[in-house]
């Protein structure tokens, strides 16, 4: 954090980056939330905006701060900029003699820089790219995607009550990779890079040396985002419990919708499924995000393995916090609370693992 | 070889689920060179007796008369696929299944005696067997298509097993339910609509009916 970006500068940042040929994403307010989206000017950024989150509640608050970066998260993570909620993997065509041509439809993306990641998603996206990138067989949609974007985090400075991080040690400093990263003050940013690209762009921006003082309040703002309400145990023992009858008073909560999964940073399960076109000869492969709370999800040659709310539930649970340390060597939650807040049924996996273990 | 031929038949229904079929625009010419359409009155071809392979069936039973057509439609058919909440749930005119029926037609009609209503508005698959439901309050017009083209092509169409709340968030919509406090029935109905209405800041009414009792009995 040797930099100091003045906050009237910081319409510089985005220049830069449309110059160097990156469409830019960032926060603002859609539908009483925090999402991602098309950002052309610091207007549209969310100044002064704060969150307060609990169980399937999500509310935004103005107030009068100057602050464009001070609530802790949004209704997405940046999941749907890398992992595509719908896409079409391949085409496949019968020519005239009734050969079936297949070809695949790779993304050409344009190149995307994120501004405003949150050390949680980061954490995701991580866990995302052991996945998709970094497994035996490398998936090539996804890889198109991860490799258009650059990523500007931000350190939180403010944590909902459903945030956990702490516990998980994903945040709320940014700990994993990432282009520049920014810390917020009243006055401007903090600003380093992590990249050679990050580094390109830092060297465009008018920056001065940040001063101990500004450094001392940027680590103050920061410590104030460590006192947090929830926390989750690291390695829940809850393959040992899978008799225990709290699953079931969880699955007579749950509506089974499947939004947890959806909301997830780090889910990324999905369907794929036929569209055949009307004149017989063309037909699309389309893969789509699916969840382990849909009947669908355990279809396996004529049966179905988990049919109800509650195996639903102990399936996603035990595979997120148990299945996930020996698949990917580490617990598949980055404490960012959304399955808590966007669950409209407010089932809160902190409560839960403490009822089950 | 000959095209497969269609039918479209209406019960007791508003029209809205063939309008959804008419409103398919230029595909519906494209599905015209793939199929036979013998039968839309809504569209104007006439041949309600007509031996079809596939029956598409708006509306549900509220007389006698249905009551035995609907069995001609059947015996008339290969495949029988129910579209829309009348044909598939009975629609909103079953809200008289919980009343006293003839009550209201003594009350409403100065000649009750010309009525030849049945006490309730019943679902198709409650008088004939089903083939395929494809829900909604209209029908969605792709997923129509999508079945009828799976169909003449000779793949089991596929219809989605899984929540409104799958679609919505696949669509990037904010949850209406917990960002604005509204009630939403996504949370329980079934998908197939693209989630239209909280698309448009309104939660959802369930047009599609419960997840989980959608009937897909194509082999």
């Amino acid at each position: 954090m040797n930099h100091f970006l003045a906050r009237e500068d910081f319409p510089h940042l985005l220049s830069a980056l449309t110059q160097a040929g990156y469409g830019c994403v960032g926060p603002q307010i859609r539908q009483g939330a925090i999402v991602f989206d098309h950002l052309h000017s610091v207007t549209q950024l969310p100044q002064g905006w704060q969150d307060e989150q609990q169980p399937a509640h999500y509310r935004l608050q103005q107030t009068d701060s100057p602050y464009w970066f001070n609530w802790s998260n949004g209704a997405s993570a940046i999941k749907p900029y890398t992992f595509a909620p719908q896409e079409n993997l391949w085409t496949v065509q019968r020519d005239q003699s009734g050969r079936l041509r297949f070809q695949a439809t790779l993304p050409q993306p344009q190149k995307t820089a994120i501004i405003g990641v949150r050390a949680c998603d980061l954490a995701a996206l991580a866990l995302q790219d052991q996945h998709f990138l970094h497994g035996k067989h490398v998936d090539p949609y996804y890889q198109a995607r991860r490799e258009s974007l650059l990523l500007i985090g931000v350190n939180c400075t403010h944590a909902a009550a459903t945030c956990f991080c702490v516990s998980t040690g994903d945040g709320p400093d940014i700990r994993q990779p990432y282009d520049l990263l920014l810390s917020e003050i009243a006055a401007g940013f903090l600003l380093s890079s992590g990249s050679t690209a990050g580094a390109t762009l830092a060297a465009q921006l008018p920056l001065t040396p940040a001063s101990d003082a500004q450094q001392h309040t940027a680590q103050q703002r920061m410590q104030a985002a460590t006192q947090q309400q929830r926390h989750l145990p690291a390695k829940p023992p809850l393959f040992a419990h899978l008799d225990h009858p709290h699953w079931q008073t969880v699955g007579a909560r749950c509506l089974a919708c499947g939004n947890c999964t959806s909301v997830c940073p780090t889910c990324f399960c999905h369907q794929a499924v036929e569209i055949p076109d009307l004149d017989g000869d063309t037909s699309r492969h389309e893969r789509r995000w699916d969840s382990c709370f849909q009947p669908g999800h355990s279809y396996i040659h004529g049966w179905q393995i988990r049919s109800n709310a509650t195996d639903y539930y102990r399936q996603w649970l035990t595979h997120k916090l148990a299945g996930w340390h020996e698949q990917f060597g580490r617990s598949g939650c980055t404490g960012c609370g959304r399955c808590i807040s966007w669950c409209p049924a407010g089932i809160d996996l902190t409560a839960e693992v403490e009822q089950l273990v | 070889m000959p095209l497969p031929t269609v039918a479209v038949h209406k019960f007791s229904s508003c029209d809205g689920c063939q309008l959804a079929l008419l409103n398919a625009g230029e595909a519906l010419l494209q599905l015209a060179q793939r199929v036979n359409i013998v039968h839309f009155a809504e569209a104007g071809m006439l041949a309600e007796t007509a031996l079809v392979d596939i029956a598409l069936v708006e509306g549900s039973i509220n007389t006698n008369h249905d009551v035995q057509r609907i069995r001609e439609v059947r015996a008339n058919s290969r495949y029988l696929i129910t579209m829309g909440a009348c044909a598939t749930a009975g629609g909103v005119q079953a809200l008289r299944n919980l009343q006293d029926a003839q009550g209201w037609h003594q009350a409403i009609y100065a000649h009750p005696e010309y009525l030849d209503s049945l006490d309730t508005a019943t679902a198709i698959a409650q008088h004939v067997k089903v083939d395929l439901e494809l829900w909604g309050c209209p029908v969605n017009t792709q997923q129509v298509l999508q079945a009828l083209s799976s169909l003449v092509h000779g793949a089991t169409p596929a219809i989605p097993q899984e929540k409104v709340c799958a679609e919505c968030k696949r669509r990037g919509n904010v949850c209406v339910l917990v960002s604005e406090g509204k009630p939403c029935l996504g949370p329980s109905t079934h998908a197939g609509c693209g989630a239209i209405c909280p698309a448009f800041g309104r939660g959802c009414y369930g047009c599609y009916g419960p997840q989980g009792v959608i009937y897909a009995g194509i082999p």
